[in-house]
């Protein structure tokens, strides 16, 4: 009863239909061992049960991801970084146009010494970091992918460190050694370590991760290009036609992507299309995707002031794309863990304990 | 010592939790607080960092008869969970410091010296067993006393158990005896009992089998686990895949662009 509105029962006269109404509770009282009538069902029934259909009392049988906030900042980081590499490497091996070389290498190496910062801090014991260096599993792809974190960042650095002396002091022999080296060595981990984090989150036991695990690693590896591509226009480097079509390749798969995920109708991946992680998928994608291919398509029509504007929008809104991405997919694995059903192939969809 | 392994017999469990308390005062597990839970007398509602047994109240509606019950009370099954310690075991393969182990009796042990709290082995598990400590930042679960089987004693839960609903032996007489007690119970009338111990999936068997009666579902134990392994032949190929792609496309757009004469 709400307040204000609460009723007094006044004085009532006993009549023939009111005791039989008395004695019919009490009728129905002996007969079923409760009464059914209004109000006496308690707040929140239907009561969660154990059965075949509701699980154990819905709670959720996998454990979600322990990871913090580092973990999907990580992985916009390295994604950017490891494809910065790979660009860096090749705009030096074909010849173009050095700063844009210099700039790349940069970003990988800014990338290589924020990525461990980022992986150490989200570890429970930090201080123990080194231990993930006492095993090469590749059966693990946490082991494989520090292994290659760890060649990336040597490569990574010493190649921008080699290039930064060569452009101040000149070229010395050991110095052209080590930035040849440092190139190489970027290159060859950068590729993987571009897309590594795909392989980390689909082999697991998680449904919405697993269930994508074909596709994961070539997502990641396209937002991670992405990214790269807008990183270096936003320092300046709008007029690379080479960047251009990599933006545009990179756009042109994940506009794909975005159109795979929204084609399939299995539950198991539901969290990437409704609630709260839906809608972060989509926003990432319409970021990633479509939104930075329009404005590259636009740029290459559009006059040189208006193109370099476009090509400007393009690169924010695949960087911003790529990050929500990453943000989106470890939410939607926080989202399927929670979801019970899933594990236990329960089809049923009770709107009680709903993971969303 | 041989291969070792726990058989949980749920029709037997009588649902005391004196091997959650035998568990926990063995192994100085945390207090995780007396919460309620409202679903039937279950604390604790899963195993966890802090609860390495963990007993399962499974009640459903009064069915008149059934198992020797009177007519208004409602049937009440028990069982009594526990790491699965799974033959293929997805944390074990996962752990990249090397920290979770196979021991000589079969089970699967999370070293605590060596653990960095990396968590990939939470999301690994099928069976949702192995969790991170956010106040120790380390990963736990049951260690199937791992300590007390050294000096060739059984495992806590296991002695304290007082129906015998937990039985701990040398696996292959363990499977044996769940076959028997199988057959002992289809005998009795009770046709809906199951074994459980996902030798069919991935997982390759478990070295925690159960008994227990109707759906191993009701009591949360997925119908077909998998190990993570069986994804990484294809994540991999997908990895070079996208690895290849970024190569060569990065390649052509920069050999296309400087054969224009112009960067």
């Amino acid at each position: 009863m709400s307040e204000g509105k609460s009723r007094v029962v006044a004085m009532q006269q006993p009549d023939l239909e009111k005791e039989r109404r008395l004695f019919e509770i009490r009728r129905e009282a002996e007969q079923h061992g409760q009464v059914k009538a209004k109000g006496t069902r308690p707040a929140g029934a239907p009561f969660p049960q154990a059965s075949p259909d509701t699980g154990y009392y819905g709670i959720p049988l996998l454990k979600q991801p322990p990871w913090t906030w580092e973990i999907p900042l990580y992985f916009f980081v390295g994604g950017a970084a490891g494809a910065a590499a790979v660009v860096g490497a090749i705009a030096d091996y074909t010849g173009a146009d050095r700063k844009l070389v210099r700039e790349a290498r940069w970003i990988a190496a800014a990338g290589s010494v924020l990525s461990p910062a980022l992986l150490i801090s989200d570890l429970g014991r930090p201080m123990r970091f080194l231990n993930m260096m006492r095993v090469f599993k590749p059966q693990s792809p946490m082991s494989v992918g520090v292994w290659t974190l760890l060649g990336f960042s040597g490569g990574a650095s010493a190649a921008a460190f080699a290039g930064f002396m060569r452009d101040r002091f000149g070229p010395s022999f050991p110095v052209r050694v080590l930035e040849n080296a440092g190139t190489a060595a970027s290159l060859a981990f950068g590729l993987p370590f571009s897309n590594y984090t795909g392989v980390l989150i689909g082999a697991t036991a998680i449904p919405v991760w697993n269930e994508n695990v074909s596709d994961l690693p070539l997502h990641f590896g396209a937002s991670g290009l992405s990214a790269a591509v807008g990183l270096l226009e936003l320092m300046g480097h709008r007029k690379s036609r080479a960047l251009q079509a990599l933006g545009v390749g990179a756009a042109i798969f994940e506009c794909w992507e975005g159109w795979r995920l929204e084609g399939r109708q299995i539950r198991e991946i539901d969290p990437l299309k409704h609630g709260l992680s839906g809608t972060l998928t989509r926003a990432g994608g319409a970021l990633s995707g479509p939104v930075p291919l329009a404005f590259r398509l636009l740029s290459l029509a559009g006059g040189k002031r208006s193109s370099d504007a476009l090509r400007k929008y393009a690169a924010i809104s695949a960087v911003a794309g790529s990050l929500l991405t990453r943000i989106a997919w470890i939410y939607a694995g926080h989202v399927s863990a929670r979801d019970w059903r899933e594990p236990l192939e329960i089809e049923e969809t009770p709107t009680r304990s709903d993971p969303y | 010592m041989s291969v070792t392994a726990f058989l949980t017999d749920s029709t037997l469990c009588i649902g005391c939790k004196a091997c959650e308390v035998a568990c926990k005062e063995w192994n100085g597990v945390l207090e995780d607080g007396l919460n309620w839970s409202g679903f039937s007398y279950d604390n604790t509602g899963a195993v966890g960092h802090s609860t390495w047994r963990h007993v399962k109240f499974v009640e459903n509606a009064p069915e008149p008869g059934f198992g020797g019950n009177a007519p208004e009370l409602n049937t009440w099954s028990f069982s009594s969970d526990v790491c699965k310690h799974c033959e293929n075991a997805g944390c074990l393969e996962a752990c990249p410091t090397g920290s979770i182990i196979r021991t000589e009796f079969g089970g699967v042990y999370v070293q605590p010296d060596i653990c960095n709290g990396c968590g990939y082995c939470v999301v690994s598990c099928p069976f949702g067993v192995v969790e991170r400590n956010p106040d120790d930042g380390r990963a736990f679960k049951c260690t199937f006393c791992y300590d007390r089987q050294k000096v060739g004693l059984k495992p806590a839960c296991a002695k304290a158990c007082p129906t015998e609903s937990i039985q701990f032996g040398e696996i292959s007489q363990l499977q044996q005896k769940a076959k028997d007690r199988m057959a002992e119970l289809h005998d009795r009338g009770m046709n809906d009992a199951t074994f459980y111990d996902s030798s069919h999936t991935s997982v390759g068997g478990t070295h925690a089998m159960f008994i227990v009666r109707g759906d191993p579902r009701s009591y949360n134990l997925p119908p077909n686990p998998q190990i993570p392994a069986i994804h990484l032949k294809k994540a991999w190929i997908s990895s070079a895949i996208a690895a290849a792609f970024l190569l060569g496309g990065t390649i052509a757009a920069f050999l296309a662009d400087s054969g224009r004469g112009e960067s």
